[in-house]
């Protein structure tokens, strides 16, 4: 059970990021490249040499690795699809969110630690968007706490609650949109980031990382995959809760969603242009109004 | 025996800075003076230190009846909860005079050192006699030392105006805050009785309400909670470092104490009182942090996050008394534990942070954030601490301003299951809470990458050199306890329970570590600290063994420009902009725009500014229109001897009139 989470959690992030890249190039009509190619790139990168800039500090260093640490550290209490999480206690889902708020700290202090412009930008930008996707996360674990009694992630998220009476799954389906847009907030994706460019003004996440290169590039790449995966299986567990009695068949089901539902980040962005920066702001508070709508409509 | 330690500490800690005044101002007897002051006052803590964490244990509270003043009814006494704030002020007290060594010797500041020294002996005193007071006289003394003497401390660089309104602000607050607690006592007399503080078991409606606004406005000036806040940022700017870090530290406890340890002795109070402190925290906690978004200045930033963090120990409290009123005995553990708890780990990290601030205002001369940059080159030691203590502030684990904010979850987690109309709204504190992590986050983000990390942004911040070890060791030991608390807060649980209990009257509570995950809260902590050091090491062994040309330096590569230089980093004020422009509502920033004109304008100047709202806008016109009205009644002094014999005449002959026919109609018995 265990063995096969953290087999997953480890190995198939930077898969999902094939998927997208694969399914963006089939809307764009190319062949695009392989679906492994993300780990090749790992791969290199790790095998790579370093430049540090003369300007940074330990903080520089200490934004990868930290960012890598937390977000293995999430997927280890997250609940892939049926299959329960290895590591649950009463109110790790505050544990879970501040592993990010903690990743956050350190990848933005690193790419203040350059001293460039463009770096800093990038990391004011992520530090800003953060305070409105974090909220509307609470709001859904409060709704998940109110409907469910139980304090843990595993528990809260893995209960089926879409499958119940028509209010509360209503109000899901709004908490599922929400969480939607924090999903393609925090990995960066169109409509508010985009992963490709790296010479925009209007970039977040490659922004901050512009002075990484060899092995910390690849840390960051992974750790970006693997924040994907990380959040696309609480939408998963909350929005696609099918499940058997037996874990290897989860699994292969959790695979599967998590492939679909990287497919649609693909076809998102896709089909949509990025947002003018300004924006932002106003779909955040939008996701937030939807999570705090879904959790009203529980409470009623 | 702890009693008595603990009034040991007192009396040599008033009188340790009795001690500077017998040696020379200047040169090296000064600096003797000022090691003699502060060993006896660290020595007083450490007295004190010892009987407080023997108090917090011993079951039974005492008190001790003296024949005077208070003729027969307790003048002081000790029981856990007064020992649990007694652990912070010695705690704290002890280390702040040891940095002061360091960033403030004798010698190189004549005119203000015994001054600073007779005062924080004063400070302490006084705020360990109101915590173990048990009558309003006592405690009014110990409040009054308290306030006086940190006015005092406030405008010991008093050659600057900034900081002589700053203290002035500062005295005008808090006694106006000590004018409600004279009132708040009177009532408690009518009410209960005595001017003993001890528990009443009912009370009437009104006078109950009248106590409890009255002391949360007497005591949430001191605490500094928006809207009474508008002294706090100014005070803690303008006074020394170690004593800001004191002030913000354990002096803003008081006020937090003052509520606790009032809402402790009244009955249980109605759900509607939880309320309103929730919001109250809820609204100080947001706003608090984004104020502090919105500073330039390294100091005003931090005090501004006391407030914030005033505003989650609020929440807690708030919460509690939901408990109480719900009688839902663990939702009363757990976030009053909460609260404690931040008391405590808000008075470590934010006097290590104003200690960090300290040693870069000591080093460069100026606390302008704009101005600073690159520092951890030259302070390796001081930013590191700094930077533990911001990770610690903003709530993120491994350390322990998260477990003192998971306490409060999940005290507001378990609100949820509570049945009523609105209790489920009660939840919508999550929510805010995590918005303040988020703000807090971006707001230490910023003071610590604009001060510490990238390149000096002025001559000044190139200045920088690492603070002395008598400045490294007090936030060495700061830091540590940050560390210590986070990763094993089984340490504390004890401590936590002991004090709950006594604040909840010795009604049986559930113990902490049955109601939240310590040592889940350990053992990820651990986890956490173990793979980051395994990564590292990693990548460090992987660069170690083959030093061949693998890891270069070179410039910030900047998107291939080619001479960067520090004035083109990104400062804190764009840093801050996106979000302050989020909460321009509420902060209203000015700016100075200035139009560029011309095909090659020339130097222009930008400015924005965020003034406190309440003293900018509600404080400072109010006393206006004072002194304008003040200005009709000046008509009436002269200056003339026989016009005043002339008023009393006056005021006479009026007197005389209308207790004339009073006096004729009472009967004779």
């Amino acid at each position: 059970m265990m063995i096969i989470h953290i087999i997953v959690l480890f190995a198939l992030p930077p898969l999902l990021l094939g998927v997208i890249n694969k399914t963006k190039a089939a809307f764009a009509g190319r062949r695009g490249p392989p679906l492994l190619q993300v780990y090749y790139d790992i791969a290199k990168l790790l095998r790579k040499g370093l430049v540090v800039s003369d300007t940074t500090s330990w903080v520089f260093l200490a934004g990868p690795v930290v960012t890598l640490v937390a977000v293995a550290m999430a997927g280890l209490i997250v609940p892939f699809g049926a299959s329960p999480a290895p590591l649950s206690f009463a109110g790790d889902m505050i544990f879970f969110a501040y592993l990010f708020g903690l990743s956050r700290f350190f990848t933005t202090a690193a790419a203040l630690d350059t001293g460039s412009a463009f770096e800093g930008m990038g990391s004011a930008r992520e530090a800003t968007f953060a305070c409105l996707t974090e909220p509307a996360l609470f709001f859904v674990f409060i709704a998940l706490a109110k409907q469910t009694g139980s304090f843990s992630l595993a528990r809260m998220l893995g209960s089926g609650l879409l499958l119940s009476d028509a209010p509360v799954a209503a109000s899901i389906v709004l908490m599922c949109v929400g969480l939607f847009i924090v999903l393609l907030t925090e990995n960066s994706r169109i409509p508010v980031d985009d992963p490709t460019t790296h010479l925009e003004l209007t970039m977040i996440h490659e922004a901050m990382i512009l002075d990484h290169s060899g092995p910390l590039l690849g840390l960051i790449e992974y750790s970006a995959s693997m924040k994907l995966l990380v959040l696309e299986s609480v939408l998963i567990s909350l929005a696609l809760p099918f499940g058997s009695r037996l874990a290897v068949i989860d699994s292969c089901v959790f695979v599967a969603e998590a492939l679909f539902l990287s497919a649609a980040v693909g076809v998102v962005e896709s089909a949509m242009a990025r947002l003018r920066m300004r924006r932002v702001p106003y779909l955040l508070t939008g996701a937030l109004l939807l999570c705090g709508s879904g959790f009203i409509l529980l409470v009623r | 025996m702890s009693f008595y330690l603990i009034v040991w500490a007192i009396i040599f800690s008033a009188a340790s800075g009795f001690a500077g005044l017998f040696f020379k101002r200047r040169g090296r007897a000064a600096r003797a003076g000022q090691i003699v002051c502060s060993f006896i006052l660290v020595v007083a803590c450490a007295s004190g230190l010892v009987g407080s964490v023997r108090g917090l244990f011993e079951p039974a509270s005492v008190s001790y009846i003296l024949p005077w003043p208070s003729a027969g009814e307790p003048l002081v006494g000790l029981d856990p909860l007064s020992s649990f704030f007694l652990v912070l002020v010695f705690f704290v007290a002890s280390l702040c005079s040891i940095y002061s060594l360091g960033y403030a010797p004798a010698e190189r500041n004549p005119r203000t050192s015994r001054r600073s020294q007779l005062f924080f002996g004063l400070l302490v005193a006084g705020m360990a006699l109101l915590l173990i007071a048990r009558h309003a006289l006592a405690f009014l003394v110990g409040w009054e030392t308290m306030a006086l003497s940190a006015y005092f401390l406030i405008v010991v660089e008093d050659g600057l105006l900034e900081n002589r309104r700053a203290g002035f602000v500062y005295l005008v607050a808090t006694h106006s805050g000590t004018l409600a607690l004279f009132g708040m006592f009177t009532l408690w007399r009518a009410a209960t009785g005595s001017f003993e503080l001890s528990s009443a078991a009912s009370m009437d409606g009104s006078a109950l309400c009248g106590i409890v606004l009255l002391s949360l406005f007497g005591f949430g000036v001191k605490a500094g909670m928006i809207p009474l806040h508008f002294w706090l940022p100014g005070a803690h700017s303008a006074s020394p470092s170690h004593v800001s870090a004191l002030l913000s530290g354990v002096m803003l406890k008081m006020g937090i104490y003052g509520i606790v340890r009032m809402l402790s002795l009244l009955p249980v109070l109605g759900a509607f009182w939880g309320v309103l402190v929730l919001c109250l925290g809820a609204v100080s906690g947001v706003l608090g942090v984004a104020y502090a978004l919105a500073q330039h200045d390294l100091k005003r930033l931090l005090a501004y996050h006391s407030v914030e963090n005033i505003g989650i120990i609020l929440m807690g409290l708030g919460l509690a008394l939901l408990g109480r009123a719900w009688g839902r005995p663990e939702i009363v553990a757990l976030a009053m534990a909460g609260c404690l708890l931040h008391v405590w780990n808000h008075a470590l990290f934010k006097s290590l942070l104003f200690l960090g601030a300290g040693s870069v205002l000591k080093a460069t001369g100026t606390r302008r954030i704009d101005r600073l940059g690159g520092l951890i080159k030259s302070m390796p030691w001081t930013a590191g601490f700094f930077i533990v203590g911001a990770v610690a502030i903003c709530g993120l684990p491994p350390l322990n301003g998260f477990v003192s904010e998971l306490f409060v979850y999940l005290g507001i987690f378990g609100s949820l299951s509570q049945t009523g109309t609105g209790a489920a709204l009660i939840a919508l504190a999550a929510p805010c809470l995590a918005m303040i992590g988020a703000l807090a986050v971006a707001c230490f983000v910023k003071a610590t990458g604009a001060t510490f990390l990238g390149v000096p942004r002025s001559p000044e911040a190139e200045r920088g050199r690492e603070a002395s070890a008598s400045m490294l060791v007090p936030m060495g030991i700061l830091a540590a306890a940050c560390v210590a608390i986070g990763l094993a807060p089984g340490l504390v649980s004890g401590a936590l329970d002991a004090a709950v209990l006594s604040w909840n009257g010795g009604m049986a509570l559930p113990g902490i570590a049955s109601l939240a995950p310590l040592d889940y809260i350990s053992c990820a902590g651990l986890s956490l600290v173990t793979a980051i050091a395994f990564v590292s090491l990693m990548l460090a062994l992987r660069f170690a063994r083959r030093r061949s040309g693998l890891c270069r330096s070179g410039p910030t590569w900047d998107c291939g420009y080619a001479v960067p230089t520090g004035r083109m980093q990104y400062t804190a004020s764009s840093f801050a902009r996106g979000l302050v422009l989020m909460f321009a509502w509420a902060l209203k920033p000015s700016r100075e725009p200035s139009k560029l004109q011309g095909v090659f304008p020339s130097s222009q100047e930008f400015e924005t500014e965020v003034e406190d709202g309440v003293l900018s806008r509600v404080i400072a016109p109010c006393s206006r229109l004072l002194a304008k009205l003040s200005q009709r009644v000046r008509r009436f002094q002269q200056g003339l001897t026989q016009q005043y014999v002339l008023y009393i005449l006056i005021a006479l002959a009026v007197l005389l009139l209308t207790l004339f026919p009073v006096g004729g109609v009472r009967a004779v018995p």
